[in-house]
């Protein structure tokens, strides 16, 4: 049994059998012709040809993946009808007066060098799109098979996949792939996404695997070979439960979180990581809630840098294109602890430094997460939510920080969103005012652990109490009703992003407190979803 | 000849299908359509080249249009960005 690691583009388990596909390398080799005319001709050809399955392979990806996965294809064909790409075809076959498939090679490394030397990401990637249908006409020219239909259900590996590849693959037989190159934005992964095929990137790939077992498992981003026969049947169990959520997701596929008497309760993702975004997007949560940032604080030897902090903010908002994207600000301190903070050590610390509070003490820190956050709202939907507040001094505080961040970013001509800003509603404090918060923030969150453990005064962490630590205490119902109703009055909406949001026994009472929107983490929204629509 | 200037809105910019959409549309005309952007220009017809100016949101770009039709063909090139980028 050996173990690789990856990059996870959608992370499910898959066992099977493993398909080293390896490209027929395509043999072009530059030979003198006689009939450059005849030569253009069969070029011709060989283009109309490539044309035609590029059509069919738009068809079929159009019904598989839809309209706009499908572009790929048609932009494709564009691409091969290109004016400049021709001349180069043409040119090299009359005055060098060489076969069309050297011309063609020679022709399309030529364009996708181009592309690949530009700055941005987006047109860096269509470098891969010019090789693809460079290749795609060497192949009939060179009179090649298309990519074989598989025998048997297949873990594929290869060095890389072509979106058509990935396309033509009979999707019943594919049960995942791996590959070496390629990235997460690439229209491969994204095609793996939307086809919810499991696919890992980034693993160093060996031909002498062909034929033997592979597990993917991408919750953790790993590829297994030959595995022993204990894990095999961990994974087994795994793909089972798994197989389970499918089929349950299946039902409430397209379906809303919509209750019985009709309302729509946003249903929305917690997660604490970038690598946690496939989860969601196949969970089908309509945005994110609670995008915790420590990780990037955790991560890190040092303070993370405003650049460090955009480039993932912004990968965040983009992949989740118009949903919300709700990110909160750093929440150090109390059981998540950094070194390079040089937070002192506290008797009681989570009612210690933390937070927010640390936030408005070292506003450099908070102003560099603030300016990266702004900066990535151009990209996308994000709003930005604050931790552990008390006073209304303190909201007042943040929002006089935003507004000079803002300046800033206009002085300098960044672009930036409209931002919603809201509040965790975690205190007791904050839940008895949240009628004087209410006009000052676009939207409350309750955290029910913080506020359930401030206000019961139970340690979250002390197993003694844990049989009288009661989630559902009529006082921990009765201020989010209060917070719901205060929300409501100031025309804002209410949601909570504590561990009560996926508590699928209470769900009907929250339901029927009013509440706008539940932030779960992406294992829970399936089920929560099915408990909004029977409340 | 018709000229005129227009700044990309559109989040990637002038991407691979806008490109070629715009291509199919230039031919159609008898008019020469030019862009010019980031100090480089592109016949609108040939797309690689157009996405190799590399406009992405906020480029200003120039479109000359010259040629029998060049009144219709730069009415119909604006409406397309307008609608498209």
């Amino acid at each position: 049994m050996e173990k690789f690691t990856g990059k996870t583009i959608f992370g499910q388990v898959a066992i099977g059998k493993i398909f080293f596909y390896s490209k027929e390398k395509q043999q072009v080799t530059r030979r003198k012709i006689d009939d450059a005319e005849a030569e253009i001709k069969t070029y011709e050809a060989a283009k109309e040809k490539a044309i035609e399955e590029l059509g069919s392979l738009y068809e079929k990806a159009l019904k598989e993946v839809g309209e706009v996965n499908a572009q790929i294809f048609e932009v494709h064909q564009m691409m091969l009808e290109d004016e400049d790409y021709n001349d180069s075809v043409h040119n090299l076959i009359t005055t060098q007066g060489v076969n069309a498939d050297y011309a063609v090679a020679v022709t399309g490394d030529n364009f996708s060098k181009m592309f690949a030397e530009m700055e941005d990401e987006y047109f860096k990637a269509r470098s891969a799109d010019v090789k693809d249908i460079s290749e795609r006409v060497i192949r009939i020219l060179n009179g090649g098979m298309d990519m074989g239909s598989l025998k048997e259900s297949v873990i594929v590996v290869a060095n890389d996949l072509a979106p058509s590849e990935t396309v033509q693959l009979d999707k019943e037989k594919l049960l995942g792939f791996v590959t070496e190159l390629g990235s997460s934005n690439s229209h491969t992964a994204i095609l793996a996404r939307t086809m919810n095929i499991p696919a890992l990137i980034g693993v160093k790939i060996s031909e002498e695997w062909n034929g033997k077992m592979g597990i993917i498992d991408g919750a953790n981003g790993m590829f297994i070979v030959d595995p022993d026969e204990e894990t095999l049947e961990k994974y087994k169990e795994l793909l089972k439960e798994e197989e389970k959520a499918r089929a349950l997701l299946e039902q409430l596929k397209g379906k809303d979180s919509v209750t019985t008497s009709g309302k729509h309760i946003k249903l929305y993702a917690n997660i604490g990581n970038v690598s946690d975004l496939a989860s969601v997007i196949s969970g089908g949560a309509q945005g994110i809630g609670l995008f915790r940032s420590e990780f990037l604080y955790l991560e890190s030897d040092d303070f993370p840098s405003e650049e460090v902090q955009f480039a993932k903010y912004k990968q965040v908002a983009e992949t989740m294109g118009e949903k919300k994207v709700i990110i909160r600000t750093l929440d150090i301190g109390a059981d998540k602890q950094v070194d390079y903070f040089n937070l002192p050590k506290e008797d009681n610390p989570a009612m210690g430094y933390r937070a927010i509070r640390i936030c408005l003490k070292q506003t450099d820190i908070f102003k560099t997460q603030l300016r990266a956050l702004f900066r990535a709202s151009a990209f996308g939907n994000i709003a930005i939510m604050y931790p552990m507040i008390i006073s209304v001094d303190e909201v007042l505080k943040i929002k006089e920080i935003a507004e000079q961040v803002k300046k800033e970013l206009d002085a300098e001509g960044i672009q930036y969103g409209d931002v919603e800003q809201g509040i965790m509603i975690e205190t007791p404090a904050a839940a008895m005012i949240s009628d004087l918060l209410a006009p000052h923030v676009d939207f409350f969150s309750v955290g029910t652990n913080d506020l359930t453990q401030y206000t019961l005064a139970i340690d979250r962490q002390n197993a003694k109490l844990d049989d009288i630590y009661d989630a559902h205490h009529e006082a921990i119902l009765r201020m989010i009703g209060m917070v719901i109703e205060n929300a409501h009055k100031n025309g804002i909406w209410a949601g909570i992003c504590g561990e009560l949001g996926a508590d699928t026994t209470i769900t009907k009472r929250l339901v029927d407190m009013g509440i706008d929107e539940l932030s779960v983490s992406p294992s829970m929204l399936l089920r929560v979803k099915k408990a909004i629509r029977e409340a | 000849m018709k000229e005129f200037k227009y700044v990309i809105t559109d989040e990637v910019g002038i991407h691979a299908r806008p490109a070629g959409n715009l291509s199919k549309l230039c031919k159609g005309f008898s008019s020469k359509v030019t862009i010019s952007a980031n100090g480089q220009s592109a016949e609108a017809t040939k797309l690689m080249a157009v996405m190799n100016l590399g406009a992405k949101k906020e480029t200003e770009i120039t479109i000359s249009v010259e040629g029998d039709d060049e009144e219709k063909a730069a009415a119909e090139v604006e409406a397309f960005l307008k609608e498209n980028l």
